[in-house]
């Protein structure tokens, strides 16, 4: 068990392309946390930089305290679930169990001690014998996942480790992988770049883009209160609504323009620096339908996305603003008709002209 | 932006790397590069070990000159431009055909395979040699046939344009395998819904082969003729062995040209500068090749 | 005349036999007595003789050149194999500058001519005292060898998913210890192609043959059978007898891994 900590990371490839640029991120003994974010963002060679599959070109890495930034991977008595696995062929599966174990010298009779007892634990006793092609890919990644476990390392590193699986079994081993480290309670950091996942898996997450950090916080809070715009359409689904506009503040009433509309709302006690705002932000949830008379913003109903769970609709306010909403199963809509929107006052988040969510 | 520093970690993976590499660049610079260098430094003197007397002069470009002024050389070089350029030409047509007749094969692919892999794995020497006795005077079936369809025969190894004959056809015959299995693969990359969208659109075989077959063939094609253009203009044992560059000197190309100007004549300072041609028309030609070869030589990041 | 969907198979099955005809007539002759090869010639033999394959291992002594040839090539596609192998491996997977150039150094020299180094390297041998030895003849087979061994380990390596070489290193193998016990094993049919091309091509190499050996207890066999005389006339039933036997490994190699050859050929030529 061990903190992770990365001290100004930076990592430029041979080509010239900034890959992880100045990151900061401290990971807490035990903690579960994610890096998220779109390909390319560097979440990966963020993890193969701590498991030191990767150099990098300038800051340092520390695990437990240790510095490891010069310390080869072999070194560094960590784990990793690779998305595609990464089973050795040719061996069976308890040879890919023990192998780890081997290379530090552990005795014969605990690798096999520690080897039985990871299979019972993962349901995967009897195909101690089998090779990977002959397992299918549940399979696999138990055998993976067994093989990170058996190791009792410092720190569990996955990578993307459910994006091989079928859409069905992701959501029960999700929960696995959760209850697995609660068990454990080793660190671990899991890469994924869906948001969902992210929000489900971690305890923090940190939000990554283009090599940069854009947000480490609690789910919660990057969903109520994200930094920036990037992070506020990242999380969350279906994404935020963000509408370009402008406010003024009159005493006592925010006058927010925008889509040719304007939206009063009462006096806020905030210290919002209204001048600065550029764009107004307001999440699917928090938007309902209303009567075109007594709305904040009118439009017509363009589409309609029947979940089972809910609806979807998307409203069209002037050309090419488009307003998506989530509304209740029961709600009649029709396509085509006049609608309104009502937003929730308490909900509305605001960003400035360089996205910044002001507070 | 510095590139410089790098990490104890990188550090380490450099000095790996070059000791997993030496034995190999070491052989390849001690026995294939520093004897260039030697020849190179050879060619720049007059060294005739018939008459050692004279010494080993440093002679500049001398022997250069001389050679574009030997009509003996200036023949041996037509002689290989032409053969390579024959041979190159039958090779990618019989291997385009073999390639297309392979591809459309459903059985017996690999008695095919084995058919053709044979002349192109055999020693060249033994090729030479089979050759040498299809076209024989006496004994060759090539007479013979020629006989038997009421044609007159002929000493083919003694003609000056017939003793080409054979090695042509030893050539072709030994070359077009590889030729063939390249262009196999190559049409065997080639998307099979493309050749129905065509057919869907009304486009008959000769269109679909000029439209389709042939621009995606391009690449296969290009290595081919590249690889065998090389080859075909270093060759020396199909010709050494099958007419010795006879009769006279009607058949000897370049490298054979400077062999013998080396073990024969011993001339080591002339012959040093006809190998030293050889090699650096080899080396235009591969340069004048490899930017067509888009061959993948750059580290995959 | 013949069904159209049969004309295309057809024609391909006469271009193979025109194609193997060479092969065919090589080995009827080197069948055919002494006295039927210098008449007319008939397609199928009528009689069948072993005289000449006879006359090569007890005249002539061919088993010698076959001695010699085996164990130059044995050795050369071992050696070229244990150097270039983890010569590729450090070109595919590890990271220093100037990689690039490398590797094209060492593609470029197959595309060295043989007789632009024939006479240093004779010379040099000559001194060493390495000239008519096992050794003289291995070690530039070997160097000529390299750039196919490299050529065709390297587009392997990088084939291969470098994660699960990762996943060694992680487990706590050094990359040695992870090549070893990881790489290694899954590159055995790589290994195996690699010394198929390597052995033929040491089985058939003439020039240096030619050069760096003069007795017949060193000679290879296409030296040897290049260099076949006869009393009165050119000895043709032994020299195609001895062209079979040359042949004889060659064809069997073919035939067993023709698959194999075809692999390595096709993947090492073409990688657009």
């Amino acid at each position: 068990m061990a903190a992770i900590v990365l001290d100004r990371v930076r990592k430029v490839f041979s080509g010239g392309q900034t890959a992880v640029a100045d990151l900061d991120v401290g990971i807490a003994n035990g903690e579960r946390l994610v890096l998220v974010g779109p390909s390319g963002s560097g979440k990966s060679t963020v993890l193969r930089l701590i498991a030191g599959l990767e150099a990098p070109t300038s800051g340092r890495i520390f695990v437990d305290a240790r510095e490891v930034t010069d310390i080869p991977p072999e070194q560094r008595d960590l784990a990793m679930v690779f998305q595609s696995y990464a089973l050795y062929p040719h061996k069976t599966v308890r040879e890919n169990l023990a192998f780890g174990l081997r290379m530090h010298r552990v005795a014969r009779a605990e690798i096999d001690g520690r080897v039985s007892a990871t299979a019972d634990a993962l349901g995967i006793a009897d195909l101690l014998d089998r090779i990977p092609a002959q397992l299918s890919g549940g399979q696999r990644q138990r055998v993976a996942l067994g093989r990170a476990i058996v190791r009792q390392p410092q720190a569990f590193l996955f990578d993307e480790p459910l994006s091989n699986l079928d859409p069905r079994l992701r959501g029960e081993t999700r929960a696995e992988v959760v209850a697995l480290h609660r068990r454990l309670g080793t660190t671990m950091v899991y890469v994924t770049h869906d948001q969902e996942e992210a929000m489900t898996v971690g305890q923090r997450i940190a939000v990554l883009r283009d090599g940069r950090l854009e947000q480490l916080a609690t789910p919660l809070e990057l969903y109520e209160r994200p930094a920036n715009t990037f992070v506020a359409r990242f999380i969350g689904s279906p994404p935020m609504n963000l509408l370009k506009g402008r406010v003024t503040r009159e005493s006592g009433t925010v006058r927010i323009e925008t889509c040719g509309q304007i939206i009063t709302i009462d006096a806020v006690e905030s210290q919002i620096l209204f001048e600065a705002v550029r764009a107004v932000g307001i999440r699917p949830h928090d938007v309902s339908l209303t009567d075109p008379q007594h709305a904040d913003l009118r439009g017509r109903l363009d589409v309609i996305e029947p979940l089972g769970h809910a609806q979807i609709a998307h409203v069209t306010l002037d050309a090419d603003v488009r307003v998506v909403v989530v509304v209740r199963t029961e709600t009649p809509l029709s396509v085509d008709s006049r609608v309104g929107l009502a937003f929730a006052r308490n909900r509305l988040l605001f960003f400035d002209d360089a996205g910044r969510r002001l507070d | 932006m510095t590139s410089g520093s790098s990490t104890a970690l990188e550090r380490r993976e450099t000095r790996l790397a070059w000791r997993l590499m030496v034995p190999a660049l070491g052989l390849l610079a001690l026995v294939a590069a520093a004897p260039l260098v030697a020849t190179g430094w050879e060619s720049l003197h007059r060294h005739d070990v018939r008459l050692p007397w004279l010494g080993r002069p440093f002679v500049g470009f001398a022997n250069y000159r001389q050679a574009f002024h030997d009509d003996r050389f200036v023949t041996a070089l037509e002689h290989t431009v032409v053969f390579t350029a024959v041979s190159v030409t039958l090779e990618l047509s019989f291997g385009l055909a073999f390639a297309l007749a392979l591809d459309a094969l459903a059985r017996g692919r690999a008695v095919a395979r084995v058919v053709l892999l044979l002349p192109w794995a055999l020693p060249t020497v033994v090729a030479a040699l089979v050759w040498r006795f299809l076209f024989e005077g006496q004994s060759g079936i090539v007479n013979a046939t020629l006989v038997w369809s009421g044609l007159a025969p002929r000493e083919w190894l003694a003609g000056s344009f017939s003793a080409w004959v054979p090695i042509v056809f030893g050539d072709v015959w030994k070359s077009t395998p590889f030729v063939a299995l390249l262009l196999l693969a190559g049409l065997q990359g080639i998307d099979a819904s493309l050749y129905e969208a065509a057919r869907l659109d009304g486009a008959g075989s000769w269109l679909r082969f000029v439209e389709i077959t042939l621009p995606l063939l391009r690449p296969a094609l290009v290595v081919a003729l590249a690889f065998r253009a090389l080859d075909a203009f270093r060759v020396f044992d199909l010709v050494y062995v099958l007419t010795g560059g006879g009769p006279g000197a009607a058949t000897e190309v370049v490298s054979l040209y400077a062999f013998t100007t080396l073990l024969q004549d011993l001339q080591f300072g002339y012959a040093s500068a006809l190998a030293m041609l050889v090699f650096l028309m080899s080396f235009m030609l591969a340069l004048f090749c490899i930017p067509r070869l888009r061959v993948s030589v750059a580290p995959d990041r | 005349m013949i069904p159209s969907r049969l004309v295309r198979p057809t024609a391909t099955a006469l271009l193979l036999l025109a194609w193997a005809f060479p092969l065919y007539w090589m080995v009827t002759a080197s069948l055919t007595p002494e006295s039927q090869l210098f008449e007319t010639p008939h397609i199928v033999p009528r009689a069948l003789v072993f005289n000449h394959y006879q006359a090569l291992f007890a005249e002539r002594r061919f088993w010698m050149p076959i001695r010699n040839s085996l164990v130059v090539a044995a050795a050369t596609t071992t050696l070229a194999v244990l150097v270039g192998a983890p010569c590729a491996y450090a070109m595919a997977r590890l990271h220093f500058r100037g990689k690039t150039w490398l590797l094209a150094a060492v593609l470029a020299v197959s595309m060295l001519p043989q007789i632009s180094i024939v006479s240093p390297l004779f010379l040099v041998l000559r001194v060493v005292g390495l000239i008519d030895t096992y050794p003289g003849l291995v070690v530039p087979y070997v160097t000529f060898a390299l750039p196919l061994v490299v050529w065709l380990m390297t587009g392997f390596f990088r084939g291969l998913p470098s994660e699960i070489e990762d996943a060694a290193r992680i487990d706590g193998a050094g990359r040695v210890r992870a090549a070893i016990e990881i790489t290694l094993p899954l590159a055995a049919p790589a290994v195996a192609t690699t010394a198929i091309l390597t052995f033929l091509y040491a089985w058939n190499e003439f020039l240096f043959a030619l050069s760096f050996t003069v007795s017949p207890e060193r000679q290879t066999v296409p030296v040897a059978i290049a260099l076949f005389r006869g009393q009165y006339q050119i000895p043709w039933g032994e020299i195609l007898a001895g062209a079979v036997v040359a042949s004889v490994p060659v064809i069997v190699v073919v035939v067993a891994l023709q698959r194999r050859i075809v692999s390595g050929l096709t993947s090492g030529a073409v990688k657009g």
